[in-house]
């Protein structure tokens, strides 16, 4: 009920305004014909000999500025003459116009893409809609010889990138895959998950610092506020912050990002407000440190030694300040809770920490701790997802060892 | 509406950005350039409240003679310092090799950094002493592959050529398949993540449930 | 406590004293450490020797001073290289604190092997959001960068006359010490299939091996010992000399040796403390 309120609400509205906007932007362009082109041959001493079979197209899968041209190789192209040193790809907006220098392809090479720029007043400016016409210039010694101009072409923007299809088949089979256990987790199907040591830990690590009259430092990582890892904390500090504000402990957030600040306070505040308690809520405890590593790094862990806090969470994104934050605390006498799903700095969170969570289970600790049907069962569309990601792998090592390009093929992606 | 608000306006500017993602147009590259410059504007204006935030809290630490309160007051002057040597008389000149700013950032603010890093060296010998235990099998396949991989530098005489192998064989062949399975998690786990947040499903973010 | 357990229970401060003074000393005393240089890096090595005079190599600085350390020897090494062989440069930085960074390695090796910036090189600056930088840059250097670090406009610089895009530069490489590097993969090579290699620091190494395997990167300098093995490979060749004391990752090793060395014994100390305080248990 809530997602189609939210699809009425919002996403229709939104869409609609970006449909009529994009409509009017656009113009729809027809299909492009081609043409073939015969040998032209200079005289005096012999230069190499033209190419042949000069061909224009739109290139695919681009924004409408970009034309690409083919060609048939000289003769003189590694053979016959054998002094093919490069081609030039000349342009003109007319057949009989002046042609300008495109770029140069070397030797061998059967093709040149016409890159352009969108803006007007760029030198490089390729205007969408407009006829071009092509020739290459085959050259060497000093000497050249250029082919017949290609028919017309202009370039237009697709409004579907082929090369991406594997992505939407991909998307769409795990979206997919979460809605069915969405749909079966509210009708109240037991999902079971796996047990995870560190998301166990946390109500005990909270108690503990409540017991102890020690504060607890959240450490939201050094990524910004449009990070996976960095949202997952936010998703996990507004969990943490409503026990925090149950049991009256102080939570202190020193921040990387202003605005990961600013989300901070506002989740922290809402947690209070929740408990009943907005009086004990104290912004001074959630503020800006620095945006510097180890500035904040050596921040922090003056933090660690003189408010000896009772429980450190270090949940988001971190580099190499992790193993420096660990061990400080680990010196600082504190129980240490840590998640990120930066593969290099989790050896050292292993190593230094009490509890870790890595990569994706950071990304689940919301679904563990707050036990929700519907965050459970996307949790279980991601590991169907992963079955089905395990079987492509097996498939496709098989397929890549048997020589099997048509299975290869299909996951190949143009970006 | 607070709360119906953002969620719509996630949902509506998330969905646009995973469709614009297959749809190679030039007006959808505005679009998209257009929604990643508004990124970088509410970034610099969060930047002046961190500022606030952070001169704010120092400044009460100063004037409260709070305990450490010289330390704020030297990165208030550091920071203020910076600023203005970086600004006076004109930006671009003081990022030249010479200036005062490029000077305070070669001899300050490199050796500074340099230092925290190389404290790394210390807490990896005293975290590799207190974690690496072979206390189970799986503690002890760990303990000793990075004996191994940490010989490599070690000169052991007919044992290197050993050595090296064995270094090559587990950075090219164990150590390249975990990656690339914790690379494929946390690009499904990330998917998911990012599903959950446009179909409104997950709200943390918002600082309320 | 037994002395087991004390041996597993020593106090951090006697393992951070013994480092220091192992650092030390070995810093003093130093020696020779036989250098066995990977086929990753080699692969770099050799593509940066087979530039002819006049072609452009580019090179990514992503990096902050903090891990100089370990990857300002690469950079060094391959400037030198590239300057020895007369070939050009184009540079660009898309870390926040590593303009610095470009701007002293330039400098110092411009000026050792008179090379004219705008003739031998170029350094575009830097620019925040690498994804769109180095999406931008593949259509045309100018929309990102349209001056130089110095301000002036790229199309008054002689090199830049002929150059658009990435299929102008060579080969790519970019050092980076975080997570830059992946934009570079994704986009530069996965997009615009530039030819790229990568250096990184030795944390981050073993992540990247997936693209190695793949060929998406056709070679990978693996922090200070990668940085090692290329200095290694260039002095051979003369492009680099002991005696101008240019080779910094090389005087490290034996300081990186002794201390994984003792890294090592603290672990065989922990472990033995551990297995004989349990057996007397």
């Amino acid at each position: 009920m809530r997602i189609k309120r939210l699809f009425g609400i919002g996403f229709l509205p939104v869409f609609l305004v970006l449909c009529i906007f994009l409509f009017l932007q656009s113009d729809f362009c027809p299909a492009q014909e081609v043409g073939e082109v015969d040998i032209l041959e200079e005289s005096s001493t012999p230069p190499p000999a033209a190419p042949t079979d000069v061909k224009a197209v739109d290139t695919p899968n681009d924004n409408g500025h970009s034309i690409t041209v083919t060609w048939t190789l000289s003769v003189d192209d590694g053979a016959g003459l054998g002094n093919v040193v490069s081609y030039e790809v000349l342009r003109s907006d007319a057949p009989d116009g002046e042609f300008e220098v495109r770029g140069l392809a070397p030797a061998g090479e059967e093709s040149f893409e016409d890159k352009g720029a969108k803006e007007k007043g760029d030198a490089n400016y390729l205007p969408a809609g407009v006829d071009f016409y092509y020739k290459v210039r085959a050259k060497g010694d000093g000497l050249f010889s250029d082919s017949e101009v290609s028919a017309p072409a202009h370039a237009y923007g697709q409004w579907y990138h082929t090369g991406k299809t594997p992505v939407v088949v991909a998307v769409l089979a795990f979206s997919t895959f979460a809605l069915v256990f969405i749909t079966l987790a509210r009708k109240g199907k037991k999902l079971y998950i796996r047990p995870l040591a560190g998301i166990e830990a946390v109500d005990e690590a909270i108690g503990r610092a409540t017991e102890m009259g020690k504060p607890i430092l959240y450490i939201l990582g050094l990524g910004s506020a449009d990070m996976i890892a960095t949202i997952a904390s936010f998703t996990i500090l507004s969990r943490v912050a409503k026990k925090v504000a149950d049991y009256q402990t102080q939570i202190l957030i020193p921040c990387n990002d202003p605005i990961n600040m600013a989300v901070a306070q506002e989740t922290v505040r809402a947690a209070y407000l929740e408990a009943g308690r907005p009086d004990q809520y104290k912004e001074e405890n959630i503020y800006y440190l620095t945006s510097m590593q180890f500035a904040y790094v050596a921040g922090v862990n003056g933090i660690m030694l003189r408010e000896k806090p009772a429980t450190n969470f270090y949940l988001g994104k971190f580099y190499a300040e992790s193993l420096l934050l660990a061990e400080t605390g680990s010196l600082a006498g504190s129980i240490q809770i840590s998640g990120t799903d930066e593969i290099a700095q989790i050896p050292f969170f292993v190593a230094a920490t009490d509890y870790t969570l890595i990569g994706e289970e950071l990304y689940a600790a919301s679904a563990y701790l707050g036990k929700e049907p519907i965050l459970l069962g996307t949790l279980k569309g991601q590991d169907w997802g992963k079955a089905v990601v395990m079987i492509a792998l097996i498939l496709g090592a098989l397929a890549a060892t048997f020589n099997f390009q048509f299975f290869l093929n299909l996951f190949r992606i143009q970006l | 509406m607070r709360r119906t608000l953002p969620i719509a306006v996630v949902a509506g500017v998330g969905f646009f950005m995973l469709i614009q993602y297959f749809i190679p147009r030039e007006e959808f590259e505005t679009l998209y350039e257009w929604a990643l410059d508004w990124t970088m504007v509410i970034g610099a204006f969060a930047m002046a409240l961190g500022l606030y935030s952070l001169t704010n809290m120092m400044l009460n630490k100063v004037k409260r003679k709070s305990e450490g309160w010289g330390f704020s007051l030297v990165a208030l002057v550091g920071l203020f310092l910076m600023i203005f040597v970086g600004l006076v008389p004109h930006y671009q000149e003081s990022l030249r090799y010479g200036t005062l700013f490029m000077d305070i950032f070669e001899y300050i603010y490199i050796p500074i950094q340099a230092a925290m890093f190389s404290l790394l060296a210390f807490y990896i010998a005293s975290a590799a002493y207190r974690a690496f235990r072979a206390r189970t099998v799986l503690a002890t396949i760990l303990l000793v592959s990075a004996i191994i991989i940490m010989l490599r530098l070690v000169p052991l005489g007919p044992l290197s050529a050993v050595n090296q192998w064995l270094v090559n064989f587990i950075l090219t062949v164990p150590n390249m398949a975990a990656k690339r399975a914790f690379w494929l998690g946390v690009g499904l786990g990330a998917t998911a993540t990012a599903l959950k947040i446009m179909l409104g499903i997950e709200r943390g973010y918002m600082g309320r449930d | 406590m037994s002395f087991y357990e004390r041996m597993m229970n020593l106090d951090r401060r006697w393992v951070y004293l013994v480092i220091g003074v192992v650092v030390v000393v070995t810093a003093i005393w130093s020696f020779a450490v036989p250098m066995y240089v990977t086929p990753e890096a080699r692969s770099v090595y050799d593509f940066v020797d087979g530039l002819v005079p006049g072609e452009v190599l580019m090179i990514g600085v992503d990096y902050a001073p903090e891990v100089m350390a370990e990857l300002h020897p690469m950079t060094y090494a391959i400037t030198r290289q590239c300057f020895a062989k007369d070939a050009k440069l184009l540079l660009c930085c898309l870390h926040q604190n590593g303009p610095g960074m470009v701007e002293q390695v330039i400098a110092q090796v411009a000026e050792e092997y008179d090379k004219v910036n705008g003739i031998d090189y170029v350094y575009l600056g830097y620019k925040p959001y690498p994804a769109i930088t180095i999406l931008a840059m593949g259509q045309n250097f100018r929309i990102p960068f349209p001056e130089d670090y110095y301000g002036t406009p790229l199309d008054s610089l002689p090199m830049m006359r002929n150059m658009t895009n990435f299929d102008n530069v060579k080969a790519i490489i970019n050092i980076s010490g975080g997570s830059g590097t992946e934009y570079w993969i994704n986009y530069a090579n996965g997009r615009y299939n530039a030819k790229l290699a990568i250096g990184v620091t030795g944390v981050m190494t073993a992540d990247y091996y997936p693209f190695l395997q793949s060929g998406q990167i056709f070679g990978l300098i693996g922090g200070m010992k990668g940085a090692a093995e290329y200095e290694y490979l260039a002095e051979k060749a003369g492009y680099i000399s002991r005696e101008k004391d240019q080779l910094w990752a090389s005087k490290s090793m034996p300081i990186q040796t002794t201390t994984h060395i003792v890294i090592i014994l603290f672990i065989v100390i922990g472990n033995v403390g551990y297995f004989m305080s349990k057996r007397k248990k």
